[in-house]
């Protein structure tokens, strides 16, 4: 029986590491052979979610076509097999993100999720009146809001620290907010907003510098970058299958041991116990005791597929692909008149977020989308970081594995048309 | 296919870049607020009613070029209407955005240059760009203190 999770199969279909093929990559996505009204679809709307390989695909109708069956339960053939590579995803995450054990990984539903399940299970049963929660000002608001709502409930304080007009974070002012009470800081890896890519690994020694464990929000790093969480030394790392070309619906909490295990679980139900009367329930141990309920086997499994895809082009490969892309695109942007980059931090990943004089975003948008060229307008889920910029929104366009130079072209001619259109 | 010339018209082109009332109506007697989460537009709106008449309407706020101008056209058309053909206005506006048959409403004024917006209907996209203001002033007549939002 062959599934399409075996990883020998999308071994036919994809460029051998190191070797970066683009017409190869682009024939592994369906999604991107079709036109939109009669022109080619330029996606260049990463950062929202990426799109799917073949391979992916394959793997999910593969266990619905042929493993289907619950996880650690049945004594029967296809229960072990979709055990065999739910557990299989696991592995592949554990090595993806080089976590010490795989029992630190921790499938949710995305990295939304995962952020929730820090809150309630690590931080809620001990956050104290007057105690402090440090956060930047270039989250995405499911950064901030899950911290909001468990200050409010104990009477704690949010801290944002600062940044200055490029989009980076000011050093001085987040170590200034390190304080005594601070309890945790939560903090992006890179901004969806701005393509910022922050200095986790200072930030994360001057946090430890003084006791205070870090949560790396890292949905838009780990389909750009290589992400080492043992290397970085942070207590826990989120992201969400969709923007790793990987299914919906899934994501990973990655979290040390060591304070996974102290933590109380965060929603009650099948698979997470190991045994339950009336009077007194025993938690399952890890990873489980924070897997309550069937979990989503076929999006999991999928994902395993997005990380052997990513992993057989190689993070390293797609990063310097990307680099070269946004170096383009944003040497293209200087040369439009009226064109403001909002985010130019010296270290960025794949994000080119842009205002043009006089035109709103989403009339930008609107434009650009007769072309087949698809960007976010809006203020991208960090209303906060258009306030700190005193604009309402952006135009962003962000870029993945699959994006050509051609592309960028298209979406600077469509900038041209908006200003032909709205001058 | 659509034409992004239908959308765009001149007339909103230029009520986008050049928007009518846009200011704060100092004592006016209604306001109300409207947000499109999604993509951040907001606007106020001002009426000072005498009586059962739109003595003066004003607006303010952020928004793309087809909310400017829907909320800059309004307040043009408004004024001087009666609270009835206000009512009856929004449901002719609703129906040409939205690429309804024409039907003449009892009591509705003529459309005029609302007109303009039939090419929104080509774009159901954009719909909620058009009717943000006329949500906020249906909220305004009603003196609804909630923000009117369009999710």
């Amino acid at each position: 029986m062959k599934t399409a999770s075996n990883p020998s199969d999308h071994k036919t279909t994809q460029p051998l590491a190191a070797e970066f093929n683009l017409l190869q990559i682009r024939q592994d996505f369906p999604v991107l052979k079709q036109t939109i009204r009669g022109k080619p679809l330029v996606y260049l709307d990463n950062a929202a979610t990426t799109q799917k390989p073949q391979c992916v695909m394959d793997a999910i109708v593969g266990f619905y076509a042929f493993d289907c069956s619950n996880v650690h339960r049945g004594v029967h053939e296809l229960s072990r097999r979709a055990t065999e590579s739910y557990e299989g995803a696991r592995l592949k995450v554990q090595k993806f993100l080089n976590a010490a054990e795989s029992r630190e990984i921790i499938f949710v539903r995305g990295a939304t999720e995962g952020i929730n399940l820090v809150a309630h299970s690590f931080l809620r049963p001990t956050l104290q009146p007057g105690d402090e929660i440090l956060i930047s000002a270039m989250e995405h608001h499911s950064n901030i809001v899950p911290w909001q709502m468990l200050c409010e409930e104990r009477g704690a304080i949010l801290r944002v620290a600062p940044i200055n007009d490029l989009g980076e974070l000011i050093m001085e002012a987040f170590e200034q907010l390190l304080s005594p009470r601070t309890r945790l800081v939560a903090i992006t890896h890179v901004s969806n907003a701005l393509g910022t890519i922050t200095p986790i690994r200072h930030i994360i020694s001057l946090a430890h510098g003084k006791g205070v464990p870090v949560l790396v929000d890292g949905a838009q790093a780990v389909a750009h970058m290589p992400v080492d969480v043992q290397e970085l030394d942070c207590d826990f790392y989120v992201f969400s299958g969709h923007k790793l070309y990987g299914p919906t619906g899934i994501g990973v909490l990655y979290g040390n041991s060591e304070l996974l295990e102290k933590m109380v679980p965060f929603q009650g139900g099948g698979d997470m116990i190991s045994s339950v009367t009336f009077e007194k329930t025993t938690y399952n141990t890890l990873p489980y005791k924070f897997e309550a309920g069937t979990p989503n086997i076929a999006a999991t499994i999928g994902l395993g597929a997005a990380i052997d895809y990513v992993s057989a082009i190689g993070l390293k490969n797609i990063a310097a692909h990307e680099h070269q892309l946004l170096a383009y695109a944003t040497e293209a942007f200087a040369r439009i008149p009226g064109v403001r980059l909002i985010g130019t931090a010296s270290k960025k990943a794949a994000v080119l977020s842009f205002l043009v004089d006089g035109v709103h975003p989403h009339d930008i948008g609107t434009i650009l989308d007769q072309d087949g060229v698809a960007i976010r307008a809006g203020h991208h889920c960090a209303q906060p970081v258009m306030a700190r910029f005193g604009i309402p929104a952006t135009t962003r366009a962000s870029f993945g594995v699959y994006n050509t130079t051609a592309e960028i072209d298209a979406l600077v001619a469509g900038i041209y048309k908006v200003k032909e259109i709205m001058g | 296919m659509a034409d992004l010339r239908d959308l765009y018209q001149q007339i909103i082109v230029d009520h986008s870049r050049s928007p009518r009332n846009c200011r704060v109506l100092q004592g006016a007697s209604l306001s109300a607020e409207g947000d499109n989460p999604l993509c951040g537009d907001h606007v106020t709106l001002y009426v000072q009613m005498e009586g059962e008449r739109v003595k003066d309407i004003s607006f303010q706020g952020n928004g793309c070029a087809i909310s400017t101008a829907s909320a800059s056209l309004l307040t043009e058309m408004l004024k001087g209407k009666t609270r009835a053909e206000a009512e009856a206005l929004f449901e002719s506006f609703h129906d040409v955005v939205t690429g309804a048959p024409y039907v003449e409403k009892p009591g509705a004024p003529a459309l005029g240059k609302l007109a303009v917006f039939a090419g929104v209907s080509q774009f159901p996209l954009r719909v909620k760009c058009a009717t943000l203001v006329w949500h906020t002033l249906k909220a305004a007549l009603n003196q609804i203190k909630e923000p009117v939002s369009t999710e």
